[in-house]
């Protein structure tokens, strides 16, 4: 039996373009020293530290992590880097986890960043390689294919990829942490704005961002010894495929599948509507909402667009929110941008998600992928401490 | 609700005092400083019979010992299975879209590409994988998944080991494979007309 594990504090910077006042240092010291101060924690009390972040190249600064060991309070402690590129944040906060679990550590801190103004990510994901020919413009090349088949398989409305794009900006607004505040977006703005990979708009794609965010995750009796409310950890699960093989389902990727029956077998969960309060999915490109409601087991495959037609996933009034703090499409350290996905739904089930929380929010979902469609990680979090 | 998050915590913005001599002075905020690495790139086995081979117009995947499987580029193993496919075939430059991007931004490093153009996963004719290629030849409106097209290749004197050696691929005019049997779906296509199960 695993030790009981629990989300203490979290910590996040505010997103945005370019934060010129700190360096890589200051911008993850300040996630740090938030979720420690909301954990009620000091830096004498992590006995380890986890960090994440997308490919080095991004910034051209190699095994960042070393040089931010003092930063990070990690001089003379355990500190372990992870990679498994976009959906790092996500796959950093479950090995965490699993120190914890595993009865290794009793108080970790993990935490993800990216600092995109010191970097071009669209040139760092087309890197000329001498098997291939480089005509790729980055992840909106890649996917674009991907959201065309799924747009052909299923015959959704041609419009349902702006509806995602403008609820989530929508929600971004009730969340002060997020990077896009478009006040006064419409919906015909999105719908206008211009093609970069057709089908993909420019206002369906997520912005660049800098940011950290972190999490203080303890043991049983850390979580019981908290004052505020935590999140305790119901499940906790990690999958990865090859991103070329004959036959891939790459709408569907079949580690997507097994990851996601992994978690909620592990929270018991049977029926995932009506059991999930609030989703966190990591949405870059707006067709990812209903391509992984489906491959999540949401709904039924072909349906994930009639949630989004519906209404069902939006804030007000939909039975499945998703993405409540404006998500990836408006917030995107990308390094940070999983771990921001398991820390909203940390903050719901703890009733501290401020203007985008869900009224009596129990249990909610986090979930990255990276790479090729490649990697995932996901995770389900709750108000009360798990049974079994 | 907290406090605002764009004010950093005051714990961690101290005034800093500078030296007299330096009051008067612009702060510096950031530094450009563009790097550049040059490296040679050992391709191993798999890689090199695959570029080697270009530069006699000639597309090597190479196949899988367990079911027959073709890949190209060959990587030298078959991810399914982990098993080594030491064995190469030679394709035809001949094949069919399947997922493509119609990209109307430009890309570092290839200033010679006009936009729109369309970048595709090209599924050749006895490979069960598809690789990427440019789709040119035609107006970007009319690429469809599962249009047969061939490669254009650059002239004999300027082909090197490269798969830039193929400079596009355009039209055939056959009639186009169907969308159930083109692309990520030919493989399943295949194994269903082979009585087997994808």
């Amino acid at each position: 039996m695993a030790e009981r594990t629990a989300v203490l504090g979290v910590g996040q910077t505010k997103y945005q373009t370019t934060r010129g006042d700190v360096s890589l240092p200051g911008l993850v010291r300040e996630a740090a020293y938030r979720a420690l101060e909301d954990a009620e924690l000091g830096w004498d009390d992590i006995d380890a530290v986890v960090v994440g972040k997308a490919p080095d190249f991004f910034e051209g600064v190699m095994q960042p992590e070393l040089f931010l060991a003092e930063a990070l309070g990690a001089v003379g402690k355990p500190l372990l880097r992870v990679h498994t590129a976009g959906s790092v944040g996500g796959s950093t906060a479950v090995v965490a986890a699993s120190l914890v679990q595993a009865g290794i550590h009793r108080r970790v801190l993990t935490l993800g960043f990216e600092k995109q103004s010191e970097s071009n990510a669209t040139w760092a994901l087309s890197l000329p390689q001498p098997f291939s020919v480089s005509i790729n413009a980055g992840a909106g090349g890649y996917f674009s294919p991907i959201i065309r088949q799924y747009m052909a398989r299923t015959n959704a409305p041609e419009l349902i990829g702006c509806m995602v794009a403008f609820k989530d900006r929508q929600h971004a607004l009730r969340n002060q942490y997020a990077h896009l505040q478009q006040q006064d977006l419409t919906f015909d703005q999105v719908v206008e704005s211009p093609m970069l990979w057709e089908p993909i708009r420019f206002s369906e794609t997520c912005p660049s961002s800098d940011g950290a965010c972190a999490l203080v995750l303890g043991d049983e009796a850390a979580g019981d010894a908290a004052s505020k409310p935590v999140a305790w950890i119901h499940g906790a699960a990690l999958r990865s495929e090859a991103n070329n093989f004959p036959g891939r389902d790459e709408v569907n990727p079949q580690a997507s599948r097994d990851c996601a029956d992994d978690v909620f077998a592990q929270a018991g969960i049977t029926d995932r509507r009506a059991e999930i309060d609030e989703v966190e999915i990591y949405v870059p490109f707006s067709w990812y909402e209903p391509m992984w409601l489906e491959s999540l087991g949401f709904c039924e495959i072909g349906d994930g667009w009639k949630l989004v037609e519906e209404g069902a996933t939006h804030l007000d009034g939909g039975d499945l929110p998703v993405n409540c703090s404006g998500g990836v499409l408006s917030s995107n350290p990308i390094g940070a941008s999983g771990m921001i996905r398991f820390a909203e739904a940390a903050l719901q089930v703890r009733g501290m998600a401020g203007d985008h929380q869900v009224d009596g929010a129990r249990k909610a979902f986090g979930h990255a992928y990276g790479g090729g469609a490649q990697y995932y990680a996901m995770w389900i979090v709750g108000s009360d401490k798990p049974t079994s | 609700m907290s406090a605002d998050p764009s004010i950093p915590p005051a714990a961690l913005s101290g005034e800093v005092s500078l030296p007299e001599k330096l009051a008067d002075v612009e702060p510096v905020r950031s530094v450009r400083t563009p790097i550049r690495l040059e490296y040679d790139f050992i391709p191993g086995s798999a890689s090199s019979g695959y570029l080697n081979a270009f530069a006699d117009r000639k597309i090597l995947g190479q196949q899988s010992p367990v079911d027959g499987a073709v890949f190209v580029p060959p990587r030298g193993v078959d991810p399914r299975h982990g098993a080594a496919t030491p064995d190469y075939v030679e394709l035809p430059d001949t094949g069919h879209v399947g997922g493509f991007c119609v990209t109307r931004l430009p890309i570092p490093g290839r200033d010679d590409l006009e936009i729109p153009y369309v970048s595709a996963w090209i599924h050749l004719d006895g490979a069960d994988i598809g690789f990427l290629g440019l789709v040119a030849g035609i107006d970007t409106s009319e690429v469809r998944m599962g249009m047969r097209v061939r490669a254009v290749w650059k002239p004999d004197d300027e082909l090197g080991c490269t798969a830039e050696n193929i400079l596009y691929w355009e039209p055939t005019g056959e009639p186009d494979i169907p969308v159930t049997a083109a692309g990520t779906n030919a493989w399943h296509a295949k194994q269903a007309a082979a009585g087997e199960p994808g």
